[in-house]
């Protein structure tokens, strides 16, 4: 297919940095528009410069705030910076209140800085589907460091390690007993745990816990063992500035670890195995889906189902002979 | 975008309309008080934002609101949408939509009448 020019302007203008193009791009990949995929399929050979940054944590744990302290703090060291936000979308209307921007708002202004919203719009895993092409189209524009700040999380939501380099844990005192800090989910995924409010009750009884559990690792890959930093008011400017770049520094290390061990290549392999797996449901299952809502079909399926007709796996043996052939 | 130019720190009504357009099923982002014009305009091209709700309480609509107008046309934007509400007198109007400002909302107009004006009056884009 040959490029027409609107498309290699389009190319052009992203990787010139062009916020409004781009913005426009993040949108058209959010609805899922085709136009928007061949947009990816051109950027996608100047993706792999950028550092990817995930920082997750329980709602209200200071993720944003964070993210605008470490903002200050990338710019500072001239680095562009982009940010992904992501809430949640109502399961009822699916309308969304993306909040995040409220406590970055002081950077709007920084052509260095490119913050933007996304609704999680229904997928699982505290990220929006659209996530790993929009850090994609950030990256080609040439930001250095992408920031991609998860919904609230629970216990379970650790898709964030499949779209970055980085991970953040941001935990507060108060979470519970010491069974909460060995289980498995969100526990195991950080490169680097911050116990947030750390000035709260609690904060050291946390700590201990965490290094109890990390304790027990007996080898780290690539030899990095998470550092457990603790911040406490983002306001005092005191000994929360040297703890704030404490934090800076360490996942600048995270990154120079990645890199010097191989490490990153791993990740890296990770990344793109989930995002043929995305697109192969994309390009397979979606297309299924539609139809079958579209022909009526789906409909008559579920009612097959409530009159103990059938079940649910040969329903879908009988779709799936029908076509994939 | 909901947006609250302008040192205004009053934002309960803000919040109720946000609160609205999310039951609608708009995705709503909102970007808190205290937003210069200039902040505004970014933060609605940085989230290719359909329309701008801006609230002003305090006055200075006159000049805040033309001037969130001018700054997204400035840099090409000016397919946002900009509508405003809030303590506005009447006898404003007129110099309101003649810089561009779409539609005024003062106290007492319904929730589903705002919700109803952005149905009508935003194309969706795709």
């Amino acid at each position: 297919m040959a490029e027409t020019s609107a498309e290699k302007e389009q190319l052009r203008r992203i990787r010139a940095g062009d916020v409004r193009t781009a913005s426009r791009l993040i949108r058209n990949l959010e609805d899922g528009l085709p136009e928007a995929k061949s947009s990816i399929k051109r950027i996608f050979p100047h993706t792999g410069s950028a550092h990817i940054l995930g920082i997750t944590g329980s709602p209200g744990a200071g993720k944003s705030t964070l993210f605008d302290a470490l903002i200050s703090s990338f710019r500072r060291k001239e680095k562009t910076v982009g940010v992904l936000a992501v809430d949640p979308t109502s399961p009822f209307t699916g309308g969304a209140i993306l909040g995040d921007r409220i406590r970055m708002q002081r950077h709007a202004e920084d052509p260095g800085v490119f913050v933007r919203s996304l609704a999680t719009r229904g997928a699982l895993g505290g990220l929006a589907k659209a996530v790993g092409d929009a850090v994609h189209v950030m990256d080609v524009m040439g930001k250095e460091i992408i920031m991609v700040e998860t919904v609230g999380t629970g216990q379970q939501e650790v898709e964030i390690i499949n779209h970055s380099h980085t991970v953040v844990v941001v935990l507060v005192p108060g979470m519970g007993d010491e069974i909460q800090a060995i289980k498995a989910g969100i526990m195991e995924i950080a490169d680097i745990f911050v116990i947030n409010k750390a000035d709260r009750d609690g904060a050291s009884q946390l700590a201990g816990e965490l290094t109890a559990m990390l304790n027990m690792v007996s080898e780290f890959p690539g030899g990095w063992q998470p550092p457990i930093i603790r911040i406490g008011n983002v306001f005092d400017t005191g000994p929360f500035g040297a703890s704030l770049e404490e934090l800076a520094s360490a996942i600048g290390d995270h990154h120079r670890r990645l890199v010097e061990t191989g490490l990153l290549g791993d990740r890296m392999r990770r990344k793109n195995m989930v995002e043929i797996h995305e697109a192969l449901r994309d390009a397979i299952l979606e297309p299924i889906l539609r139809d079958l809502i579209k022909s009526g079909e789906m409909e008559e399926l579920a009612g097959r189902l409530l009159r103990k007709e059938s079940d649910p796996y040969t329903l879908a043996e009988e779709v799936a002979h029908r076509y994939l052939r | 975008m909901v947006a609250k130019p302008g040192l205004d720190g009053h934002d309960r009504g803000a919040r109720v309309l946000a609160r609205a357009f999310r039951d609608a099923g708009f995705e709503v982002i909102y970007t808190g008080c205290h937003q210069s014009p200039e902040q505004i305009a970014a933060a609605a091209i940085q989230e290719d934002a359909d329309v701008v709700g801006l609230s002003c309480l305090s006055g200075a609509h006159r000049y805040l609101f033309p001037r969130v107008v001018g700054l997204l046309k400035g840099q090409g934007a000016d397919d946002i949408v900009v509508i405003g509400g809030g303590i506005i007198p009447e006898a404003d109007f007129p110099f309101l939509y003649e810089a561009g400002i779409k539609a005024i909302f003062t106290p007492g107009a319904k929730l589903d009448a705002i919700v109803d004006w952005i149905r009508t009056n935003i194309v969706p884009r795709n």
